[in-house]
């Protein structure tokens, strides 16, 4: 059977990057609860439309959890309370009949707004260009005996392989730090003998990219791991420290 | 390439390194008071040992350089930090539960630490050292340390302003003994919870060491085993000292 809830959105809306935003409550009735929360929204941009209204504008793409473009503080937390689960994979169900939802961007100075809940995440995308990747020539895949990891190696750098850079852990620090984001990129690199032979230079650059950018210095609150959500660990960070200090004194 | 302290985690290294080395001095602070818990005199011996000489005065100028690091460092990331957050503020915000208080409060906890670091230097580093080196007269000798707590610390407010620092640095503490750690990289997976729970020991043990101090001075049950100082307040701690071995 579905079940149907009314509920109340205050949305914030903003023209534009240098525009002034404010609140927009808009109440809806009869959502399933078996919808996504990403489909309430699209059910609230057909009614805007319906109106000659400008619909809320909002990113996403995969709506699978993968790709990491949908964004939102939902009540208070980014991606919404549940744990692990991005905004695409939120749903309905999870909601009162008659709550007030409140939906913000994320609000950070390396995330500006571009417009009601889209926000700027290239500063993410440049630090990935500065050193996220590996640029030796490896070949063609090899037999998997010849190059054996340990399974606490190769499942720590799994884990740090599950960011999808969607900005939650920067959008959520007291301080604007992307510090889990780097070490995620970093360390899923620097566990695996492939990505050791550039550790030292992708550490540093990746680094001085951020810092270049604006990010804050991390105080290790741990807010950023709370709200990720594909759960990466700080101990990533204290990793990205380790090889950073490491690559500097080496210099 | 930049010096390695422009950048964002050098500058956390010297929050580290000099947050190490505070909390090793603490831990070193708390064993001198403990010994004014026993007797007057032995307490007198160390204040006397850490008087005017080469050692003390250098640990006391290293120590200085420690705070200074500390502290304004700890304004400029936090003023960064500030920028970096932006001035635009979430309409709602719910802090996961995991997020320890103190780790986001830490500037707010250091100025508290700060004003009871200017206190704490007026009356008793002042009184036991500088009046030392300028040769003032008091009313207690630089060596009559012990004189001097039970005279200080019977007056309530002290003692409370005391429990107030003592209070601030646990939480301070409980989040710093953890995060310098994190900070040089020396933490995984396993450890992380590990240096908390130590951090929690840590600051507990730091902080039940002051605390007995200040209490037990506050009641007038310190020190222990030579009482008769502690005993006497303001007026009679000098006769006291003439009479017991507190010289
Ligand atoms: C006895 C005095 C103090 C001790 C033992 C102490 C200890 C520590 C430690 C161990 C850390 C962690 C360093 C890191 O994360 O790398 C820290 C961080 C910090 N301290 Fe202190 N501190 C003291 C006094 C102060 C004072 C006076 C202030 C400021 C006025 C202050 C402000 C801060 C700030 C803002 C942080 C950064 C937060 C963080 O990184 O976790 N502290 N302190
Ligand atoms: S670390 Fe987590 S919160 Fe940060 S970008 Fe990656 S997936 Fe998103
Ligand atoms: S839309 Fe792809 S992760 Fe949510």
């Amino acid at each position: 059977m579905d079940k149907t809830i009314n509920i109340t959105l205050k949305v914030w809306r903003q023209k534009g990057p240098k525009e002034k935003g404010h609140f927009e409550t808009y109440n809806l009735q009869n959502i399933s609860t078996n919808m996504s929360f990403l489909e309430m929204l699209d059910t609230l941009n057909e009614q805007l439309v319906a109106k000659h209204e400008e619909p809320v504008v909002f990113d996403h793409d995969c709506r699978e959890g993968i790709c990491g473009m949908c964004s939102l503080y939902i009540n208070g937390h980014p991606h919404g309370r549940d744990s692990h689960t991005t905004t695409c994979q939120l749903h309905m169900r999870r909601f009162k009949d008659g709550e007030t939802i409140t939906i913000e961007p994320w609000r950070s100075a390396g995330f500006p707004v571009v417009r009601d809940l889209m926000v700027d995440r290239s500063a993410y995308d440049k630090i990935m260009q500065a050193g996220g990747y590996t640029s030796i020539r490896c070949g063609a895949a090899q037999d998997a005996n010849a190059l054996p990891i340990p399974k606490p190696d190769a499942d720590e750098a799994m884990d740090a392989a599950s960011c999808i850079g969607c900005g939650a852990c920067a959008a959520a620090c007291k301080n604007g730090s992307a510090m889990l984001f780097v070490s995620a990129k970093v360390s899923q690199l620097a566990l695996l003998p492939q990505g050791r032979v550039e550790a030292a230079r992708r550490a540093k650059a990746m680094v001085a990219k951020m810092d270049e950018l604006g990010f804050g210095n991390c105080t290790n609150t741990g807010a950023c791991e709370a709200e990720c959500p594909k759960g990466v660990s700080i101990a990533n960070i204290a990793r990205l420290n380790r090889e950073y200090l490491k690559a500097k004194l080496k210099d | 390439m930049s010096s390695i302290f422009q950048s964002s985690i050098g500058k956390k290294l010297i929050m580290s390194v000099s947050g190490i080395f505070l909390v090793l001095f603490l831990l070193f602070h708390m064993c001198m008071n403990l010994v004014a818990v026993f007797s007057a005199s032995a307490y007198n011996a160390v204040c006397a040992f850490l008087g005017t000489n080469w050692y003390a005065l250098a640990g006391t100028a290293v120590l200085a350089f420690g705070f200074l690091f500390h502290i304004v460092y700890a304004f400029i990331l936090t003023v960064q930090n500030r920028k970096a957050r932006g001035n635009d503020r979430y309409a709602v915000v719910d802090k996961p539960a995991n997020v320890e208080w103190a780790s986001q409060n830490m500037l707010v906890l250091g100025a508290i630490i700060l004003i009871g670091l200017g206190l704490h230097l007026a009356n008793f580093w002042y009184h036991m050292m500088f009046a030392e080196l300028v040769e003032a007269e008091g009313q207690y000798g630089p060596t009559e340390g012990a004189q001097w707590l039970s005279y200080y610390l019977s007056k309530w407010p002290v003692a409370i302003a005391y429990i107030v620092w003592i209070v601030a640095l646990w939480f301070h503490l409980s989040h710093g003994f953890w995060s310098m750690l994190q900070t040089i990289g020396w933490n995984n997976l396993v450890w992380l919870d590990r240096w908390k729970t130590a951090a929690k020991w840590y600051a507990t043990i730091v902080c039940l060491g002051f605390a007995i101090v200040v209490l037990g001075f506050a009641f007038e049950v310190f020190p222990l085993l030579d009482n008769c100082c502690s005993e006497a307040a303001a007026e009679c701690a000098t006769k006291c000292a003439d009479a017991c071995s507190c010289k």
